[in-house]
């Protein structure tokens, strides 16, 4: 279950924001989290459910060395 | 190790079977599309849950819905899935051709604006689906209090993961040589879900059961990344998370806490599969106005010879099914994996290489 | 002015709208003279079609109904090999539709007509209540003239033959259901008259087994058909089918499948091996085939022959026609 894809914040009115995926720009909620122009969210069913983290590192890597490891 | 590696180990594995369900249906559909099976050593068996929304809604809320629709006062709102689902009588698709008022929706938020310009009808959103959708019906509900629009109600269907997969975990097959084994050896976490509850709401079914869950998202090669991880953590009572950009451990706080505020857990009836206690969610007694009579809809008429409960908890696959592809197809659906375009069996037909008659 | 039931009636109310607004965009030698059917010079081999078009809205990004109403019959006429000659258009009107929207369609109909070399030579004009239909619906029927020699069909198609797709696919279906469900963005139909590339590859005498525009129900149903009818496997490489990327996130917002996605200016062509290059080159130099690219290839005769997709990751997945009516999907 669950479509939802990642776009950008290109404003935020109230509780509204106006998101870009790629060329299309759709209004959605944006009461579940703190979002400002600029951010990558997740959209599903019209409403923002979380925010992407850019700064995420390379856990597949991280995830791998531990395996890895474990079956050594 | 890269995407090469990963797609060389799993068409080579020759190790004892694993079997891998993918709980959430938009990783079956992403499963499907992506070929994902075949690439896969007939070693590794990839088994869909009982994620898909549609697939596990009994048929009292579908008649619930279509009796709705048909009072002159009500327009039933819903997501376009859900047309096509039979009820024990008709689907909702052959109740608008009779007069019912049934319109679609890309968001549970465009009723908002719809019931806002036409007070005379009372609008009633068909509320389906898991932790990721929930707080969206969460926010339709905090708007229209806002809004100060009252002639929103919601009719829902709404399910949680945590209880069916420790259900499911219990389940066993019989192994190549006739003895019991765990039905699933690794789960692929549902991505969304995690979104917003976070990945912890799996760690205790994976350390009581002794089994790896990894968060994943949709893409061909993330999946297949996590699919290798399980085969290689088979055994071991973990959570992974390989969706980091996304996920975290605790989810969405904010979404958790709106949910809290309007919906309390209850027994949940699954479709072919019973009452699983705690695997619902309700609109807590002081939300009761929003309430289109969600309560007590446990009648569940399955289709005769329909093994759709069998299928999503990994017990057969859906080839086993005896209406699979002779009286069952997309065309004429009997069960609801058939009708989504999330369901195991629907997936299953698509992407099977058997001789298919037109339609 | 708005549309009224007397304007169906077939009396005075009737001849002025002709006049005022049929006539006046469509004449020509045959249509003029207002006969009760058209007389005109034929051929010995026709082509013949009709379609109906009915789309909400009737202007959209790209077109309207006018245009659609066009290529609609035009390309169907164009994939049997035919020189698409002559059109009929019958007009159902809902009482109280504007006349100057009437006439802007009427006037984009017969531009595309301009522009595809066809002429309207007769039509007819119905009124209904209000309600009963939402604007407007217009029936075109075409004749073609099928010159010697030509003979195409996916019953033709053969082993090793290459399938090559004219262009962007999506388009046409993001622009109207974008409209209706208030999604921005800058897609525009695809609708066109494919006739000057047709005959571009016609005319260099390649080996063209089959062509078929790709219009409701998409790559995936048009592929399927030719599948079926030749009794083979057609192998398409996923990562060659051209799909921008404002199209392709409009289908993971809504769910939507891209090779069910529908199209009024594409066309698929299976063609020879040997030909393939040059008929990918004409299709790319011609109009409305600048970004023509070859997606797969007609494999070995099947038993259970069918549309298998090579994916990203090497997987392969047969692709079954469209099921249903393709709803967004949700959930």
């Amino acid at each position: 279950m669950c479509v939802a894809l990642p776009g950008k914040v290109i404003e935020v009115k109230g509780h509204t924001a106006v998101v870009d995926f790629n060329g299309n720009r759709v209004n959605a909620e944006a009461g579940l989290v703190d979002a400002v122009p600029g951010d990558r969210v997740l959209v599903h069913a019209g409403c923002i459910i979380q925010k992407l983290d850019e700064n995420e590192a390379d856990i597949m890597e991280d995830l791998f060395r531990e395996i890895e490891e474990m079956n050594e | 190790m890269n995407d090469s590696q990963i797609l060389d180990f799993l068409k080579n594995y020759d190790g004892p079977e694993v079997r891998i369900m993918e709980i959430c249906g938009s990783h079956t559909a992403a499963i499907a599309k992506s070929g994902i099976r075949s690439v896969l050593s007939p070693q590794i068996h990839m088994i869909s849950g009982p994620g898909c929304p549609v697939c596990v809604t009994v048929t009292a809320y579908i008649d619930k819905l279509i009796e709705l629709a048909m009072e002159p006062e009500n327009v039933v709102v819903t997501f376009g899935d859900l047309i096509r689902v039979p009820g024990s009588v008709r689907s909702m698709g052959e109740a608008k051709a009779l007069g019912a008022r049934i319109e679609m929706a890309y968001s549970p938020l465009d009723m908002l604006d719809m019931a806002e310009k036409d007070a005379e009808h009372t609008y009633i959103f068909a509320a389906v689906g898991f932790e990721t959708t929930t707080p969206v019906y969460a926010m339709l509900l905090s708007n229209a209090e806002e809004r100060g629009i009252s002639n929103i109600k919601i009719l829902t269907s709404l399910k949680t993961m945590p209880a069916v997969v420790d259900w499911v975990s219990s389940g066993t097959v019989l192994a190549e040589d006739g003895s019991e084994r765990p039905a699933v050896d690794g789960y692929i976490a549902p991505g969304h879900v995690c979104a917003v509850s976070g990945y912890q709401i799996f760690e205790h079914i994976a350390e009581k059961h002794a089994v790896p869950f990894v968060a994943s998202n949709f893409e061909a090669k993330q999946i297949l990344a996590a699919i290798f991880a399980l085969v290689k953590l088979k055994g071991r009572g973990v959570v992974k998370n390989l969706y980091g950009d996304v996920v975290t451990r605790e989810g969405n706080l904010s979404a958790r806490a709106q949910v809290s505020k309007y919906f309390e857990a209850g027994d949940g009836i699954w479709r072919g599969m019973g009452t699983i206690a705690g695997s619902a969610m309700y609109l807590r007694p002081e939300y009761e106005r929003f309430d289109a009579g969600s309560r007590g809809l446990d009648t569940d008429h399955e289709s005769n010879g329909c093994h759709c409960s069998k299928i999503i908890t990994g017990e057969e696959d859906s080839t086993q099914c005896p209406l699979f592809r002779r009286v069952c197809t997309p065309e004429h659906p009997k069960g609801a994996c058939m009708v989504s375009q999330e369901g195991a069996c629907f997936n299953r037909f698509i992407s099977g290489a058997q001789p298919r008659s037109r339609a | 002015m708005k549309i009224t039931m007397a304007h169906g009636s077939g009396g005075d109310s009737t001849s002025k709208l002709i006049s005022g607004v049929f006539s006046k965009h469509f004449s020509n030698k045959y249509l003029d003279k207002l006969g009760d059917s058209a007389v005109v010079p034929g051929a010995s081999r026709l082509a013949m079609t009709t379609d109906s078009f009915v789309v909400n809205p009737i202007f959209f990004p790209g077109g309207d109904i006018g245009r659609l109403s066009v290529c609609g019959t035009v390309n169907d006429l164009l994939m049997s090999g035919a020189v698409p000659k002559y059109l009929t258009a019958g007009f159902v009107l809902e009482e109280g539709l504007d006349t100057e929207d009437l006439e802007k369609i009427v006037e984009s109909l017969q531009k595309t007509a301009e522009e595809a070399g066809v002429q309207v030579v007769t039509g007819d004009t119905k009124v209904v209540e209000k309600g009963a239909i939402g604007g407007l619906i217009i029936n075109t029927a075409g004749v073609g003239f099928v010159p010697e020699g030509i003979d195409l069909g996916p019953e033709k198609i053969k082993t090793g033959d290459r399938i090559i797709v004219s262009g962007y696919l999506g388009d046409h279906h993001v622009a109207i259901l974008g409209s209706r469900l208030g999604i921005e963005n800058d897609i525009v139909s695809d609708a066109a008259p494919l006739g000057e590339m047709t005959r571009a590859l016609m005319e260099a005498g390649l080996g063209i087994r089959a062509m078929r525009d790709v219009t409701r129900g998409g790559l995936g149903t048009v592929l399927n058909e030719f599948a079926e009818s030749s009794g083979k496997e057609i192998r398409v490489e996923e990562s060659f089918i051209p799909v921008s990327p404002t199209v392709k996130d409009f289908c993971g917002i809504l769910g939507l499948d891209v090779l069910y996605m529908g199209n009024e200016g594409k066309m698929i062509v299976v063609v020879s091996p040997e030909d393939a290059d040059s008929a990918l080159e004409i299709m790319r130099s011609s109009k409305y085939g600048e970004n023509a690219v070859g997606i797969g290839e007609v494999m070995e005769d099947s038993d259970s022959p069918a549309l298998v997709l090579r994916t990203e990751i090497g997987g392969l997945r047969t692709v079954g026609p469209l099921y249903g009516e393709g709803l967004p999907r949700i959930c």
